[in-house]
């Protein structure tokens, strides 16, 4: 491998329309969050039946795919593939700056976000939530030191390198267990109550991240016009085809799971069958957006020769994830709990009815105004830290991928 | 000491310490003259014996409700409307964002046509998912077995509401009226609340407000741990079930037959 150069994003006009643009939504999602926190949650579309709502989808994918877009570092340094370690520092960043937007979005929809100072001091150490609280701020803390070993100039810093990118992964897997087992954990609910929900969604990581670090690498790449190979985003796009199935395959573990218990037929038949938004976020969002179509993309002939086909199964495998969180998410709450199995039910408070689910205009603005922090954090790093190498031609990464000939670099170098 | 650190059953200050003599004694009286049946139980010392002011709850004790559904009837109230007026809550018919303490479940087997209806409430679980979810703790189990929410430390996540099997609790969606605060059972907005046993009645030697309503003699409060008390003495005697007991929480709340 050649030596990697690495400098700051060029450019200043484009820098500060895309920062003013992003600044504009941060604001929209700052006010949507103040206006539902002076007005209560009552302003919102949620209810005592769905109690987690449009936030919380943009959030969990968020923090899903957050510890997904760190295996970019994690397979060149830890891994040792070659093409990928040029890719760490934007990997590392990003991922931390995608954890911090989730966060964000978690944190204002609280009920009481004024109090996070107790959520930061008063731990239930059998709450998976309070852990939660140590292994996401441990991933900042773990992440940028790993930053850092990559950065620094210092031999005796950068020897830290595998030992800190291995921690980093290791943790980042713990992490999403974590994430997963909020829902896996729940034995109350229907939908839930699945241990497979940890691997899932650790799966479900992989490929979101991997979506969302294509997508903006792509982005940057052709803004600034740097130097990227084909052959490198073909590469990456075939594993994101290996992580997408891996997900599907977990997913439908997940279902066929409950589908052999008669006592979960009916939440099935109601997701899965009910001719429901769930129903067709399942079968047209996850599946046939979010799975067939990127599978289909990424391993086909025109993959070799263009990029496009590797973006639109990027932004498929975004578009069917969001899907799939908002199906989990809300479709678990809507279908409403057994209280007395195999009875019909009825009472004021709405038992035995599916509940319904409209998200309000504040609570998008405010997962949109997270996807925004998480955008604006990377290219404000990008601008000010060395994080993108100057060129990222098959040739730069990888010889070995230049030499298959299946190269078509974008520019040449300046 | 601060709010924060404040236990729920703590009083704050001599005042309040004072107060609740005096509400105690209120109390006494006015249950003496209003239902003189109720005192029955509540005197006899088993179930629900006065606590002194700062005096620490005692672990032995577990309070429960006892629910013989055979003389419950479809329609009646009666403990609803209690517990709206003891707590201060309202909820309009159709609301979904309204607070709900207990209410009343209309339950039918599709397959025999039996009908029921309960009242359903926090069940007071021994093994609660709430006190597990909950990040900061404020989701908690007394020492008595009551389950509450200690309000100061509440950040209203909402976990404890994704967790309980009972549908239990509420989250307060905005401000509630000056004319429906009490002081005994605050509900913020942007927190979560629920039944907490009217630990406040508990606490001076009174039962909960919906104990007290039936009026049909469907509900009987006390400690399940003391074999003399009459509920003790009831499950004893009578089968009894708990809501989704395959759950293993093991809810204080009973019910005699369920469907």
């Amino acid at each position: 491998m050649k030596h990697v150069h690495y400098s700051e994003l060029e450019g200043r006009v484009g820098y500060y329309v895309t920062l003013g643009i992003l600044g504009a939504l941060i604001a929209m999602g700052l006010l949507a969050a103040y206006y539902m926190e002076h007005h209560g949650h009552v302003v919102t579309g949620m209810t005592n039946e769905i109690v987690w709502g449009m936030p919380h989808v943009f959030a969990v994918f968020l923090i899903i795919a957050a510890s997904g877009i760190l295996n970019v570092a994690s397979i060149g340094s830890v891994f040792n593939k070659t093409a990928y370690k040029p890719l760490g520092r934007l990997s590392s960043v990003l991922a931390v700056a995608v954890l911090a937007g989730g966060l964000t979005i978690l944190v204002l929809d609280l009920g009481r976000p004024d109090r996070l100072i107790i959520a930061m001091t008063h731990y239930n150490f059998k709450s998976i939530f309070a852990w939660n609280i140590y292994l996401y701020n441990g991933f900042f803390a773990v992440v940028l030191i790993y930053l850092y070993t990559q950065m620094s100039r210092m031999w005796y810093v950068q020897r830290y390198k595998k030992a800190a990118g291995t921690l980093a992964f290791l943790w980042r897997l713990i992490l999403t267990t974590g994430t997963g087992s909020i829902f896996g954990w729940l034995v109350a609910r229907q939908a839930y109550d699945l241990a497979v929900y940890a691997p899932m969604f650790i799966a479900l990581s992989f490929s979101f991240g991997m979506a969302i670090f294509l997508l903006v690498m792509i982005s940057i790449y052709k803004a600034v016009e740097r130097p990227l190979g084909t052959g490198l985003v073909n590469r990456m796009g075939r594993l994101l085809g290996v992580f997408v199935a891996a997900a599907a395959y977990f997913v439908a573990i997940a279902h066929l799971t409950n589908l052999y218990a008669a006592e979960h037929w009916g939440v099935e038949r109601f997701l899965l069958f009910g001719g429901n938004v769930y129903t067709f976020l399942f079968w047209v969002g996850f599946v046939l957006i979010g799975t067939v179509l990127p599978l289909f993309l990424v391993f086909s002939r025109s993959a070799r020769t263009s990029m496009k086909p590797v973006v639109i199964a990027s932004l498929a495998v975004i578009v069917g994830g969001f899907s799939l969180v908002y199906f989990i998410i809300i479709g678990g709450q809507a279908y409403p709990l057994v209280l007395f199995p195999g009875k019909e039910v009825s009472s004021s408070f709405h038992e035995g009815v599916i509940n319904p689910y409209s998200p309000s205009f504040p609570e998008i603005m405010l997962g949109i105004g997270g996807v925004a922090l998480a955008l604006a954090i990377t290219v404000f790093a990008t601008k000010v830290l060395r994080l993108l190498p100057n060129s990222l031609a098959d040739a730069d990464v990888d010889p070995h991928l230049a030499s298959k000939g299946e190269v078509v670099e974008l520019k040449k170098a300046a | 000491m601060s709010d924060r650190d404040r236990k729920p059953d703590a009083p704050t200050s001599e005042v309040d310490a004072a107060r609740r003599a005096f509400l105690r004694k209120i109390g006494a009286a006015s249950t003496l003259t209003l239902a003189p049946g109720v005192v029955l139980y509540t005197m006899e010392g088993t179930e629900a014996q006065a606590k002194k002011p700062g005096e620490p709850l005692d672990p032995k004790k577990r309070w429960g409700i006892v629910i013989d559904t055979t003389k419950c009837t479809s329609g009646c109230e009666v403990c609803v409307e209690a517990c709206k007026k003891e707590n201060g809550w309202e909820a309009k018919p159709g609301s979904r964002t309204d607070v709900q303490w207990i209410r009343k479940v209309d339950v039918k087997d599709p397959k025999t046509g039996f009908a029921m209806s309960l009242p359903v409430m926090c069940q007071h679980c021994a093994n609660p998912p709430c006190v597990d979810v909950c990040p900061t703790g404020a989701s908690m189990k007394r020492a008595d077995g009551i389950v509450r929410v200690n309000m100061h430390i509440c950040i209203g996540c909402r976990y404890c509401m994704m967790a309980c099997p009972y549908k239990a609790r509420s989250f307060v969606h905005e401000d509630i009226p000056e004319e429906r605060k009490r002081f005994h059972a605050p509900m913020g907005k942007g927190c979560v609340t629920s039944c907490d046993m009217c630990a406040h009645r508990v606490d001076v030697g009174r039962i909960p407000a919906c104990v007290e309503a039936c009026d049909k003699g469907a509900m009987i409060f006390g400690d399940l741990n003391d074999p003399t008390s009459e509920i003790a003495q009831y499950v004893a005697k009578f089968p009894t079930q708990q809501i989704r007991a395959d759950l293993g929480t093991d809810p204080g709340v009973r019910y005699a037959r369920l469907p």
